[in-house]
């Protein structure tokens, strides 16, 4: 018998199997291995980057990785707010991918998936090659659900009215449209009802502008219209900033569900409240699972979001596929955080590899959430979680009494922020 | 099997011994969340504290202190809190011991 079946056999026991993952097995069956196991990651941001590196290093470099991103280099969106404010470049929040090959062997294939053969095990690339895999993870982000605002389907539209909402060359065109503002001007920012990527994020970008504007044209104006009740994150702190910090600056209007944007005439359509006109609009469309996990079926809650067993990350509608980041389908009190990428990657990881030498998945897993949003170009607030398994929900849970938010804004945290995202980086990419 | 079984019985033994103590698997992963901000291993960017490189005393008293409060912390004393005692000390032993 292989040692590696023997050991699924141990594991799989069901005398055995509270002791599936004890340190009993570690001793007798080396955390390495899977030598000649091939493992896809799909989608190269803080869920997937995370998980390549760490399926290289928790299989002891024996388990082959290919990291198929589209981007030739990771743009980050946390502090990408900051460049649309003018306190940070593209090129402080751009990474090179070649840490992820030089120091632990990934193959980055820049390209883009067409289509799954689960079946098969095959990743089609646009190019027309093909991947075969044992355990796919797919990180694929999200995608915006355009239909449903019928306007920016014109010639155009998407390259006038911006989202900004994935860092990189609407970024930098949305800092340009800021630039070309007169002052005087209104900026109008459109936020969707939760779920969507980053919920405090639209609340900071809304301070950079009005810390931008407050410096270099202080008659103009932010305008918030936000499809939810109320700020969906840290909302007393943001409040705080625009009351205080940009009077008479920022204007706040919340259950302003957008139904149709008219970009030829720059105009926000609303499904109860009067239309709103402003100079530079920034539309975060509702959002969506990434395009190839929706079209391989893997979006199976409300055709939005991939559900997954906590433990693994894998998909409640495929095997041997794996969804972690944005995608998914949150645990209660789970934001879509890149922070929280991050750990589904590590997670995702351990239990990839597991399988693959023939391991128990951790049956407990337990991590963290930090987010860290500028109000001004130095001050920062954060919000804090805990995170574990709740084996009787069999979901994530919130651990009672963690976490929290700061007290108020503050330059200490602006300082661990700027770290944090060095840091965060570096876990990720290097 | 009958090979197999005998090996197994063996392997159950040997194993409580290690009843009381986790999962290192558990273990490394449940480390690896606190490396999102204090870096891969535990070896931190410059601004954030690294993690290896210290005793487990000082871990462990670290951790205790922005639990109970008692240490001032922007964010930490949230983060603390939801770990309980035995994992705090499972973390610091495990960054204690960690070699690259």
């Amino acid at each position: 018998m292989l040692r590696r079946q023997f050991v699924r056999t141990l594991g799989a026991g069901s005398a055995l199997g509270a002791f599936g993952s004890l340190g009993m097995l570690s001793g007798c069956a080396t955390t390495g291995g899977g030598k000649g196991a091939k493992v896809v990651v799909v989608g190269g941001g803080f869920g997937g980057a995370t998980a390549a590196k760490y399926v290289r290093m928790w299989s002891d470099y024996g388990i082959a990785v290919t990291l198929v991103e589209p981007n030739a280099t990771f743009i980050s969106c946390p502090i990408s707010n900051l460049v649309l404010g003018g306190v940070k470049t593209m090129a402080d929040i751009t990474t090179p991918y070649d840490g992820l090959t030089k120091n632990h062997g990934v193959t980055v294939v820049h390209d883009t998936v067409r289509s799954i053969d689960a079946d098969k095990r095959i990743v089609k690339l646009a190019s027309g090659g093909e991947l075969a895999y044992d355990r796919l993870i797919l990180s694929p982000g999200i995608d915006f659900m355009w239909e449903t605002l019928p306007g920016m389907a014109k010639p155009g539209a998407q390259d006038k009215v911006l989202h900004s909402w994935k860092a990189g060359a609407q970024t930098v065109a949305l800092r340009q449209q800021l630039k070309d503002m007169p002052d005087g001007g209104v900026y109008a920012l459109a936020i969707p009802l939760a779920p969507y990527r980053c919920p405090p994020g639209p609340y900071e970008r809304a301070c950079q502008v009005a810390n931008y504007f407050s410096q270099a044209k202080p008659k103009s104006k932010v305008l918030i219209l936000d499809a939810n009740e109320d700020v969906t994150s840290k909302g007393p702190l943001f409040k705080k900033a625009w009351a205080e910090r940009y009077k008479g600056m920022v204007e706040y209007r919340g259950k302003h569900a957008l139904s149709d944007v008219d970009a030829a005439t720059n105009t926000l359509k609303f499904e109860f409240q009067d239309d709103v006109k402003a100079n530079v609009l920034n539309v975060i469309p509702p959002m969506r699972a990434g395009a190839i996990a929706v079209q391989s079926g893997l979006a199976t809650a409300n055709k939005r979001w991939c559900e997954v067993d906590f433990l693994t990350f894998e998909s409640k509608a495929a095997k041997n596929i794996h969804v972690l980041g944005d995608s998914i389908q949150v645990a209660p009190g789970m934001p879509k955080s890149g922070h929280m990428a991050n750990q589904h990657g590590k997670t995702c990881a351990a239990a990839v590899v597991a399988l693959l030498t023939g391991q128990t998945p951790n049956a407990s897993p337990i991590y963290n959430n930090t987010c860290y949003s500028f109000v001004s170009a130095e001050d920062v607030v954060h919000v804090a979680s805990v995170h574990t398994y709740d084996p009787v929900k069999k979901t994530m849970v919130t651990v009672a009494g963690s976490g929290g938010v700061s007290k108020a804004a503050n330059e200490l945290e602006g300082r661990f922020a700027l770290s944090w995202a060095q840091g965060i980086w570096a876990d990720t990419l290097i | 099997m009958k090979k197999i079984n005998r090996v197994l019985a063996g392997l159950v033994l040997a194993s409580l011994s290690f009843w009381a103590s986790a999962d290192p698997l558990q273990v490394r992963s449940m480390a690896a969340s606190c490396s999102a901000c204090h870096g891969t291993h535990g070896f931190a960017v410059k601004g954030m504290e690294s993690l290896t490189g210290k005793s487990k005393d000082e871990l462990l008293s670290k951790m205790q202190d922005f639990k109970s409060g008692k240490k001032p912390a922007t964010l930490m004393h949230q983060i603390a809190k939801g770990y309980s005692d035995e994992q705090i000390e499972q973390l610091a032993g495990y960054y204690a011991a960690y070699r690259k």
